[in-house]
């Protein structure tokens, strides 16, 4: 097969490109820059893609000894996975962005173009597992390295485009193996540290950039009750959950620690209170992907709400056009705009767009 | 099975060049020592100066060994900004042309941020320079002028500029003229004699020579502050050890395609109006940039086409992976090709200039690599425009 090799100058993808390779497949590799004010080097770990992550791909090319390109993808990366992000943080919701590149970029934009111009397949260092089972129905799974497992962030491809998606690091036992791997081979990035953070925010200062792209809105930090308790400089520094930097001078009344419950970008205040009012016992999701044909039915499984969450026995169905999951037990702190992604064993079931919590 | 149609990018070396490079590594002396070892390298120097020289219609003494064009055009620039400018602070300005090389824009540019003020010309649609926005400028700001840089051809798609013109106009305003000729010696009669260019730039690597060694050719006279500072070779004009070995190979490979000159260029325009002739029957929506090659005023090598629809990098990529080497004949910063900033100059509209390849042949080019690349054009242009422009609005994931 003729595979593109998305390359992003870490060891994952050299590794998982190196065993297209050795697959005997036809591998071409491809950097995506997809930031249009890239710095030269590496900041410490955080954000990536950078001019020297571009040269680490490009010798990882070389001693691979395939074909190396670069490929520009920032204009459609800044009009939907930034602008996405900034959308969803006004609108009172949690983006989350690596999802969102899942769904545009990696496996559309990219997968499109690479399609095009003649590739059968798109290969990365994601961790997770695609199976092909005798029904021919391919199947996305959890990686064997349940601790670098991502097929929480992958579920929103749908079964389609998984059938154009190879992720060789699938069956690694664990991350060491993979560095193990990558210095037997000879590739430089060896020891290379993993990138964390936003790959789009260089200096890891999400705040900084939220308050750059959308500016200080002071407004009222208020009390379950409606009382005003403090003052925000900007809702969009807050998630659902959170517990640190609210800022609120006084303790509250019972001594408690308060969490944020809610953002409302309609009147620009952020709602805290206590732990309890936290508890979700289910939620409606929006945008869904369904591997499974969708059902009217209860399906029971296991939810993943967080990427590297644990994941929660629940129920879900298809109702209203949307997904409705029931968790069997309460979650705390879930803020609409995550993503769900509904588990039968190892296999992915089901993926949506949280929209609305159910708080009882 | 490679075909390479960069050559306007590097070319490859001449035999005869390479074998006389070895001969002259086999020897050991600094062309600055004293001792007869230092003299005998010297002396290699000193008649490869002649000999390229001879080349330009220049004299020896005229020409400063740099480490190749880059080298060269800084030095010029700022160079004469730094002498002209010192010695008379009015003379402030820096003309060049809009449609430059990197190597001379961005030197003008950083200029700017010293106190320069850098004026961009305008050119025309085949990218010609705007000979009437020169002289208005001149006339207005004639004695404010430090320096003007045109180029002798454009490295991109081709046009010769009308540098008799330039010179005639600057020089009634004591304005130097410089002229990257880079692309232009070895492809067109480049003689000093004929033209009163006040400074040269050249380079081996575009003729057959090795890349990192060049020269700037300055006019007797002609005040230079140095780039580089040090053992004050080059009569202190560009210090660093003299490249015994890179002079060698430049003059020889300057008096090789300089007597080659008249058959090659015929040789070449024939197989690059077969190109552009079979580009245009296959893919009736290509446009040719530059000026039309019946003109006679463009380079006699190359051929820069725009593909309406297509991405430079998938064109490139699709090239590549059929064995033709090609360019989207524009700089790459970060590895990722932009819309040409020459074609910008020329009105050319972003998406348009973002579809480009550059053909450029040499000394051994032929008729098979055109029709490798007419081969593959039908395909690739198909490919490529079902790809798309990556600028294109996002679609809805259903």
């Amino acid at each position: 097969m003729r595979v593109l090799a998305a390359l992003s100058g870490g060891v994952d993808s050299a590794v998982a490109a190196a065993r297209a390779v050795d697959a005997g497949h036809d591998v071409v590799g491809v950097h995506m820059a997809l930031s249009r004010s890239r710095a030269e080097h590496r900041t410490g770990s955080r954000g990536c893609c950078t001019i020297e992550d571009a040269s680490d791909a490009r010798r990882s090319a070389d001693v691979l000894g395939i074909g190396y390109y670069v490929w520009d993808l920032s204009e459609r990366f800044e009009e939907t996975v930034v602008a996405d992000f900034l959308s969803e943080y006004a609108a009172g919701r949690t983006p989350n962005p690596c999802v969102r590149c899942n769904e545009h970029i990696k496996f559309s934009a990219l997968l499109d173009k690479a399609t095009a111009l003649g590739f059968d397949a798109v290969c990365t260092g994601h961790y997770a597992r695609v199976e092909l089972p005798e029904d021919g129905r391919r199947s996305l799974h959890r990686a064997r390295d349940a601790a670098k497992d991502q097929s929480y962030v992958l579920a929103v491809m749908g079964p389609e485009r998984l059938a154009r998606a190879m992720f060789p690091l699938g069956t690694v036992a664990t991350k060491d193996d993979v560095r193990a791997e990558a210095a037997a081979r000879g590739l430089p990035v060896s020891a290379k540290p993993d990138s964390y953070d936003l790959c789009f925010v260089a200096d890891g200062d999400t705040q900084g950039f939220l308050r750059e792209r959308l500016g200080s809105t002071p407004g009222d930090v208020v009390d379950a009750d409606g009382a005003v308790v403090g003052r925000h400089d900007g809702a969009w520094a807050f998630t659902v959950g959170q517990r640190k930097g609210l800022g609120l001078g006084r303790p509250a009344a019972d001594g408690r620690p308060r969490y944020v419950l809610d953002v409302r970008p309609a009147t620009n205040t952020v709602v805290v209170g206590a732990a309890e009012l936290l508890s979700v016992t289910g939620l409606r999701g929006a945008d869904v992907v369904w591997f499974d044909p969708p059902s009217a039915g209860w399906t029971a499984g296991e939810v993943q709400l967080r990427a590297h969450g644990t994941p929660v026995p629940a129920r879900w169905r298809a109702a209203d056009g949307g997904l409705e999951v029931r968790l069997d037990r309460p979650v705390r702190g879930l803020a609409a705009g995550q993503s769900a992604v509904g588990y039968l064993g190892d296999r992915v079931a089901v993926q949506a767009t949280i929209d609305e919590v159910d708080r009882r | 099975m490679t075909h390479y149609l960069d050559h306007a990018a590097t070319t490859p070396v001449h035999p005869l060049v390479a074998e006389a490079m070895v001969a002259e590594l086999a020897r050991v002396g600094n062309p600055s020592s004293v001792h007869a070892p230092g003299r005998a390298a010297r002396r290699a120097v000193e008649e490869s100066r002649e000999r390229l020289a001879a080349t330009l219609g220049a004299r020896p003494s005229e020409v400063v060994w740099t480490s190749g064009g880059t080298e060269a055009d800084n030095l010029a620039v700022k160079g004469l900004w730094w002498a002209r400018h010192g010695a008379d602070p009015r003379r402030i300005r820096v003309l060049v042309s809009a449609v430059e090389h990197h190597a001379v824009l961005d030197p003008a540019r950083w200029l700017a941020t010293q106190g320069a003020d850098v004026v961009e010309l305008p050119v025309h649609p085949d990218g010609a320079l705007d000979l009437d926005a020169l002289a208005a400028e001149l006339s207005e700001h004639g004695d404010r002028v430090a320096l003007v840089s045109v180029m002798w051809a454009n490295n991109e798609i081709g046009t010769v500029q009308p540098l008799a013109e330039v010179v005639e106009l600057a020089h009634a305003h004591g304005v130097p003229v410089h002229t990257d000729a880079v692309q232009a010696f070895g492809h067109l009669p480049v003689d000093l004699r004929a033209i009163a260019v006040d400074a040269v730039t050249i380079s081996a690597h575009k003729l057959g020579g090795p890349v990192g060694v060049g020269a700037l050719v300055a006019r007797r006279g002609l005040e230079l502050v140095p780039v580089l500072h040090g053992g004050g070779q080059e009569r202190s004009v560009r210090s660093g050890t003299l490249d015994a070995v890179g002079s060698v190979g430049m003059a020889l490979a300057a008096e090789l395609a300089v007597a080659d000159l008249p058959t090659e260029a015929v040789r070449l325009a024939a197989l690059r109006d077969a190109l552009v002739d079979g580009a245009r029957r296959l893919v009736p929506d290509a446009v040719l940039r530059g000026p039309e090659p019946s003109t006679g005023r463009r380079l006699p090598h190359s051929a820069h086409l725009t593909f309406p629809g297509c991405e430079g990098d998938s064109l490139l990529y699709l090239m590549d992976s059929r064995g033709v080497a090609c360019s989207t004949g524009s700089a790459c910063a970060a590895g990722v090709p932009q819309p040409s900033h020459v074609l910008l100059a020329c009105g050319v509209d972003e998406a348009d200039a973002r579809g480009a390849l550059r053909f450029s042949l040499g000394r051994t080019s032929t008729a098979q690599d055109v029709e490798a690349v007419l081969a593959a054009l039908p395909e690739v242009v198909a490919r490529a425009k079902a790809a798309g422009l990556a600028s294109a609005p996002a679609r809805r994931v259903g």
